[in-house]
């Protein structure tokens, strides 16, 4: 079972249940930080990590003794990233989304991938739990391919008969957020009883809801006393499987970099029941489909 | 080189100098010779959402300008112009495209040795 804890706003606590869940998990776990723009799960977790592996994407390198200019390239990319002025070639590399194309499409064999690095891919291993994360090289635009390495490396070390992982998302509803959460079998959506918890609550059930998952909310900071997201998961008929109390000890615990069902016995049964709960939304239902919420 | 690009918020010389280059409406290509004056949409580079300002150069080159007149250059734009050994005027908006062309003809517009705004 693989659970991508996703948010629409940011700050609402995804890292904080990613990293409770993981110490209350009762089997083999990969706990992966997919926020690759801002990877902060380690800072609870602390893992001691065992490997790492820069990340590249191809890009075209032009061999200008066998391009005849004659613009095909230029004319299949969409981002602009080769261009043929006259005669010369003109190469983007910051601008390649990787497809490929360019080099399929050269009639001349001008072209062969060049390299364009995307970041940093490290593991780990903090007790049972294996560590996963993925840090975007600064002035790279684009963090979806870099997720996609990681997200590979995951395929990798899961065992073949199935297993566990947790994925902590990045916020937003946008390409990232998307990539981090669909090859999960469960969203989990971490929001929080305030009108900016909520309205970005919405989007992200609007985003996620089409991908036909089984999705569930975890509400944090509770006892703010807004009550529109409440409603709005009724009627969506979206569970609320968890709710964090907005408590000073928490606060507290979290400013520390502990992980917070270390603060009360009470707070980790809480964890625990929602481990459970999401073991049970992933099963496939009677009807031999998915639960779907 | 008699003939030059304006970017141009519309077809007639009269139309303001659109201060873009890569997502100008379009360009208005005139033969300093002759005074015949085309107008070419830049819309399918307005949409882009990344590399309109190339796209742009890719389609006043075919044009065979030596210069292009316009407002502001991002540095991708400005590497593929230069490629294509066109010159650039820029800082000409708030101008129309007749008193830009006028201010080139007097010969007060110099070629810009670099972009003049950042990419993104």
């Amino acid at each position: 079972m693989i659970v991508a804890v996703a948010s629409g706003k940011g700050g609402t606590g995804k890292t904080t249940v990613t990293a409770s869940l993981a110490t209350v998990w009762d089997g083999p776990l990969v706990a992966v930080d997919l926020d690759v723009e801002e990877p902060n799960l380690h800072l609870f977790l602390q893992p001691a990590i065992s490997g790492s592996q820069t990340a590249h994407m191809p890009v075209p390198l032009v061999d200008e003794s066998r391009c005849t200019y004659c613009g095909a390239c230029s004319d299949l990319c969409q981002f602009k990233a080769i261009s043929v002025m006259g005669q010369l070639v003109l190469t983007f590399p910051e601008m390649c989304h990787g497809c490929g194309g360019c080099l399929a499409v050269c009639p001349e064999k001008a072209l062969s991938p060049g390299q364009r690095e995307l970041g940093e891919i490290s593991w780990g291993r903090v007790g049972q739990v294996v560590f996963l994360s993925g840090r975007l090289r600064i002035g790279e635009a684009m963090s979806p391919p870099l997720m996609r390495r990681v997200k590979a490396k995951l395929e990798q070390m899961l065992p073949a008969n199935g297993g566990d992982a947790i994925i902590d998302a990045p916020p937003g509803v946008s390409c990232p957020a998307v990539n981090a959460v669909i090859d999960s079998d469960v969203v989990l959506l971490v929001t929080e009883p305030t009108p900016f918890g909520f309205y970005d609550f919405q989007l992200a059930w609007e985003a996620f809801s089409p991908l036909g998952k089984p999705l569930a909310a975890v509400i944090n900071r509770a006892g703010l006393g807004h009550d529109a997201v409440y409603r709005f998961c009724r009627e969506k008929g979206l569970p609320i499987l968890a709710e964090i109390p907005y408590d000073r000890s928490i606060a507290e615990a979290y400013a520390w970099g502990r992980i917070i069902t270390e603060v009360s016995a009470g707070l980790r049964e809480n964890f625990i029941s929602l481990r459970d709960k999401l073991r049970d939304l992933a099963r496939p239902g009677p009807s031999g489909k998915a639960v779907h919420a | 080189m008699s003939i030059i690009a304006v970017t141009s918020e519309g077809p007639s010389l009269d139309d303001q100098v659109d201060p873009r280059f890569g997502r100008a409406a379009g360009f208005l290509v005139v033969d300093l010779e002759t005074m015949d004056t085309r107008y070419i949409s830049n819309g399918q580079s307005q949409v882009m959402a990344q590399g309109a300002g190339i796209q742009a150069a890719e389609i006043i080159a075919r044009e065979g300008v030596g210069w292009v007149l316009t407002g502001y250059v991002g540095p991708k734009a400005f590497k593929a112009l230069s490629a294509a050994g066109i010159k650039v005027g820029q800082n000409l908006e708030g101008l129309t495209v007749r008193q830009a062309m006028e201010r080139f003809k007097s010969g007060s517009i110099e070629s810009a040795q670099g972009a003049n705004r950042t990419g993104r």
